[in-house]
C-alpha cells in the first residue's frame, strides 16, 4: 500500500480527508426551482426589442446565422410643418425572432445600430408547442421591462468613444487628441487627426 | 410487572429500534454522502431536508409489482429476502443497550449466538443467487458466498480476541469487563471486526458481490417491490448490527465519562451512530476493492493479524 512512498496508508487518510473536507463546505447545489438563480451580467436568456429605436434596417435579421428574424414594413409619409415636402419613415409591421431556431449567439444585438435589441436575463418561456416560440413584437418588448441597466463602466478601462469625442469637441476644433498612448505616431501622422 | 407484560415490552422494544435506527441511519447515509460529494441530497420528502425521503421510499415500494421470473425456483426466491432480514432482527435481541438488564434477552452465549446468526446472511445471498435463474446473480452469489465465508473468519477471530479478554462470551458480561486501555490493546482486533464486518454486510468497499457497475445488482437483480425493499432494509440493519457490535465489544458499549447506570443507553447509541458515520464514511471514500483484492485482504493481511491478536490477546491475560 505504501507504493507512492509516505506512510503506508497514507492515501487511504487522504481520501477520508478529502471527503469530510468537502462534508464541512457548503455545497454548491442550486435549489433552481425553489430559489432563483444568480445569473451572471449580461446572461443571455431572452432578446428584447424596444420597437422605438427599431428603424427597419433589417441588419439583424440579415446577419441572423440561422434566419430566425422576421421582419415586415411599410413606408409612412410624415408632413412635418415648414418643411419642404414631407418626410418618409419606416413603420414596423412584424417582428418576429423565433427563438425554436434562436441560437443565442447575440449577433442582431451586436449589430443592432440603434440600440433596438437587448439581451435579457429571463430564461424561463418554455412553451409546450414549438409555434408559441415564435415571439412576436409585443412580446419581445415585453421583455424590455426585465433587461438590467448596463453593468457600471470600468474605472480603470479606456474611457467611452462617446466621452473622447465630447471632450475633443468642447477642446475646440484645433485641438489635438491627447496623446494618450492608443497610436504613438499620432502626433506626426498628417492624417491622423482629420481621420479621427 | 408479569412475566409476558416484560417480554411483549422488551420485543416491542426489539421491534421498534429494528424499524427506526436502520432509517435513521440510511437518511443520515443519504445526508452524509451528498454533503461529502458536495450534493445536497434529499430535500424535498416531508417538508424539512427530505427527512420523510425512505419512508417515500418505502411506500413507492409497497405500491410497485412484485414480480417472480418464470424460471425462478419460486418458494425460494421468494423466502431469501425474509432470510436476509431476520437475522439481523435476532441479533438485535442480545445487543445490550445500557447496564442493568436493558437488554432484550441476555444470554450466556450471546457472542456465539451473534456471530452464528449473522453466519446465516449467507444463506440469504446463495438462496436469492441460484434461485433467480439469472447470471448476474449467479456471479454475485458466488462472489457473496466467497467473500462472507472468507470473512466469518478474521469476524470470528477478532470477536474471540475480545471474549478471550473479558473471559466471557456474554455481551453484557463484555461490557462489564471493558476497560478503557482495552482500545489500545483490542485495537487491531478492533480494526479487523470492523473491516470484517463491513465485508459481512457487503458495504462499499466490499460490494463487489452487489457492483451494480458489472453484476447490474448482484444477487438483488431480479427483486422488486417489497422483497426488494427487503433487501435494502437488510443492508441498513446490518449497519446498525455490525456498529452495535463493535460498540459492544470494542467501544466499551454502555460506558461513558459519566452516569454509565442512568445514561448508559445515550452513550450506546452514540457510539453506535458514530460507527455507524464511519462506516457511511468509508462508503464515499473508497472505491470497491477487485475480487482478488478483496480475497487477498481476507487471507493474507486480516487473517494471519487476528492470529497474532489473539495470540498477544492470550499473553497479557496470562501475564495479568
Amino acid at each position: 500500500m505504501s507504493e507512492h512512498g509516505g506512510v503506508p496508508g497514507g492515501g487511504l487518510v487522504k481520501g477520508l480527508a478529502v471527503t469530510l473536507k468537502t462534508m464541512t463546505r457548503r455545497s454548491t447545489t442550486q435549489q433552481y426551482p425553489d430559489v432563483e438563480p444568480e445569473l451572471p451580467p449580461r446572461s443571455r436568456g431572452v432578446i428584447a426589442l424596444l420597437e422605438e429605436n427599431c428603424t427597419v434596417c433589417m441588419l439583424c435579421a440579415r446577419e441572423c446565422p440561422d434566419w430566425c428574424i422576421y421582419i415586415d414594413s411599410h413606408k409612412e409619409e410624415v408632413a412635418v410643418p415648414g418643411a419642404a415636402r414631407p418626410r418618409q419613415r419606416n413603420v414596423l409591421d412584424k417582428f418576429d425572432i423565433d427563438f425554436s431556431l434562436c441560437m443565442y449567439c447575440g449577433i442582431c444585438v451586436e449589430v443592432c445600430p440603434f440600440d433596438a435589441l437587448y439581451w435579457s436575463p429571463e430564461f424561463e418561456y418554455a412553451e409546450y408547442d414549438i409555434k408559441n416560440l415564435l415571439h412576436d413584437k409585443d412580446h419581445l418588448g415585453e421583455w424590455m421591462a426585465t433587461v438590467p441597466p448596463p453593468p457600471a463602466h470600468d474605472p480603470l478601462g479606456d474611457p467611452s468613444k462617446e466621452e473622447t469625442t465630447a471632450a475633443r469637441k468642447a477642446a475646440g476644433p484645433s485641438a489635438r487628441p491627447a496623446p494618450s498612448g492608443v497610436r504613438p505616431d499620432a502626433a506626426t501622422d498628417p492624417g491622423g487627426g482629420a481621420a479621427s | 410487572m408479569p412475566d409476558w407484560l416484560e417480554l411483549v415490552l422488551r420485543v416491542a422494544g426489539v421491534l421498534v429500534a429494528f424499524l427506526t435506527l436502520p432509517l435513521i441511519v440510511g437518511q443520515a447515509e443519504h445526508k452524509v454522502m451528498a454533503h461529502m460529494q458536495g450534493r445536497l441530497g434529499p430535500m424535498y420528502a416531508g417538508g424539512f431536508h427530505g427527512w420523510a425521503q425512505l419512508v417515500a421510499d418505502g411506500i413507492k415500494f409497497v405500491q410497485k409489482e412484485d414480480v417472480t421470473p418464470r424460471d425462478a425456483d419460486r418458494p425460494v426466491f421468494r423466502l431469501a429476502p425474509a432470510v436476509a432480514l431476520v437475522p439481523y432482527l435476532l441479533v438485535l435481541l442480545v445487543i445490550p443497550l445500557g447496564p442493568g438488564d436493558l437488554v432484550a434477552q441476555p444470554l450466556d452465549i450471546g457472542l456465539f449466538f451473534v456471530l452464528a446468526v449473522v453466519g446465516v446472511g449467507v444463506l440469504a445471498v446463495l438462496m436469492s443467487a441460484w434461485a433467480s435463474a439469472n447470471k448476474y446473480s449467479l456471479l454475485g452469489g458466488l462472489r457473496g458466498a466467497a467473500q462472507l465465508l472468507g470473512y466469518e473468519l478474521p469476524l470470528v477471530l477478532a470477536a474471540a480476541s475480545v471474549a478471550m479478554a473479558a473471559g466471557t462470551l456474554s455481551l453484557p458480561g463484555i461490557v462489564e469487563a471493558w476497560q478503557p486501555w482495552w482500545l489500545l490493546w483490542q485495537a487491531p482486533a478492533m480494526v479487523i471486526f470492523f473491516v470484517a464486518g463491513l465485508a459481512e454486510i457487503r458495504r462499499p468497499p466490499f460490494d463487489m458481490p452487489v457492483a451494480d457497475s458489472e453484476l447490474v445488482f448482484g444477487y438483488m437483480t431480479e427483486y422488486t417491490g417489497l422483497r426488494f425493499a427487503f433487501f435494502l432494509l437488510a443492508e441498513y440493519v446490518g449497519i446498525v448490527v455490525i456498529a452495535a457490535l463493535t460498540t459492544v465489544l470494542f467501544l466499551g458499549g454502555w460506558q461513558g465519562p459519566f452516569a454509565d447506570a442512568q445514561l448508559g443507553w445515550l452513550w450506546t447509541l452514540l457510539k453506535v451512530f458514530a460507527v455507524a458515520f464511519v462506516i457511511i464514511w468509508l462508503r464515499v471514500s473508497y472505491p470497491r476493492l477487485r475480487e482478488d483484492q478483496l480475497q487477498r485482504l481476507c487471507w493474507l493481511v486480516l487473517v494471519p493479524l487476528a492470529l497474532a491478536q489473539l495470540v498477544l490477546t492470550a499473553a497479557v491475560r496470562l501475564a495479568l
